[in-house]
């Protein structure tokens, strides 16, 4: 048996581990489903909770990093993570996920409640289970069905509060699920050559740019109305409403723009604009949700 | 046979450096935890502080 190496990994290593990128938006619409969900959480058990689920989704981006480490090697946007880097080792990354994703499931659970820490759990074998072992590698549908995952953390905030769910979370979760796909076939309109490399079936590799182009419009449309859907059902005031409405409207013109502009520069420079909007609209879309429902709490009307 | 002191694997400056940073890390994190635990009992029912001692 070849002789261990002692580790080289830093802290930043480990953090790396956590995806604190994708770790934020979790964070973030996980706290506007917790603040805007009816009742109260004391704020060292809101914080707690908040706690848990930014601990659970690092799980999951450690676990992902663990599976994907020959992935990530051979794609220019991955391979100076810390695995395929050779600063850490998977093994090393497969403990640190495992105990920081029970520990996270636990710790909720026992701390604040076991609903909440049961769609924990559910989201984190989605993601490295469903996600990441399965459909990452054998269909384009991926980040379809994959992206519940990352749609799930408003709704875990929402159940820390109430116990349950009900429509105004599932709500949460629909714009969540379906902005994923115009977002990441955004990025993989740009990256395509990169997953081919990788042999990673994401939809520009196996059906085309021009599909990918023509399913982000689709899903776009879609999105823009659900956007509105809070509003709608009467969730969300007219802050929520006017932002969604704006934000929508934008982010439909910058799909028609991708799905328009096929060739050279201009391909890129929409693909690029729809990808770093649709970060703009989802942080848009739950910053207005969360000062609207703050508005209603101190009696402001609009 | 061995004579012991010699044996194992030998750590440089680095390898040390870090593996401290990480010791420290683990420190802190099992402090945070402990901490948590202790104002989430404080918080969560007056019935664990009203007993006999």
């Amino acid at each position: 048996m070849a002789p261990v190496e002692p580790s080289l990994a830093g802290v930043e290593d480990y953090i790396a581990l956590l995806k604190p990128r994708v770790m934020s938006l979790v964070v973030f619409t996980a706290l506007v489903g917790l603040l805007v969900a009816p009742g109260h959480l004391h704020p060292v058990i809101g914080f707690t909770a908040l706690l848990c689920i930014a601990i659970g989704a690092g799980a999951s981006g450690a676990l992902n990093m663990w599976y994907d480490a020959d992935i990530d090697a051979v794609m220019t946007r991955t391979r100076r993570r810390p695995i395929p880097a050779g600063r850490v080792e998977p093994g090393e990354a497969l403990a640190f996920g495992a105990t920081l994703a029970v520990f996270s499931v636990a710790v909720l659970g026992v701390l604040v409640n076991w609903f909440a820490a049961a769609l924990l759990a559910f989201t984190i074998g989605f993601y490295v289970l469903v996600y990441t072992m399965w459909l990452k590698r054998v269909t384009p549908q991926n980040i379809v069905i994959g992206g519940a995952a990352g749609a799930f953390p408003p709704m875990i905030g929402w159940a820390a509060v109430t116990g349950d769910i009900s429509v105004a979370p599932v709500l949460m979760f629909l714009i969540i699920f379906l902005w994923t796909p115009p977002h990441f076939w955004a990025l993989g309109l740009l990256k395509a050559d990169d997953y081919a490399r990788a042999k990673v079936p994401m939809l520009p590799v196996v059906a085309g740019l021009d599909a990918t182009r023509r399913q982000i419009l689709i899903y776009t449309i879609i999105l823009a109305p659900v956007g509105l859907s809070p509003w709608f059902a009467g969730f969300a005031g007219s802050v929520y409403g006017v932002v969604a409405l704006i934000c929508g409207t934008v982010m439909l013109h910058l799909a028609w723009r991708v799905y328009r502009d096929r060739i050279g520069a201009a391909a890129v420079s929409s693909a690029k604009r729809l990808f770093a909007f649709s970060l703009l609209y989802v942080f848009a879309l739950f910053t207005a949700l969360l000062a609207d429902n703050l508005l209603t709490r101190i009696g402001v009307t609009l | 046979m061995s004579n012991g002191a010699d044996d194992g694997i030998v750590l440089t400056e680095e390898q040390k450096r870090r593996r401290r940073a990480r010791s420290i890390a683990i420190a802190l994190s099992l402090g945070v935890l402990a901490v948590l635990f202790y104002m989430v009992t404080l918080v969560k029912g007056p019935a664990v502080l009203i007993r006999p001692l």
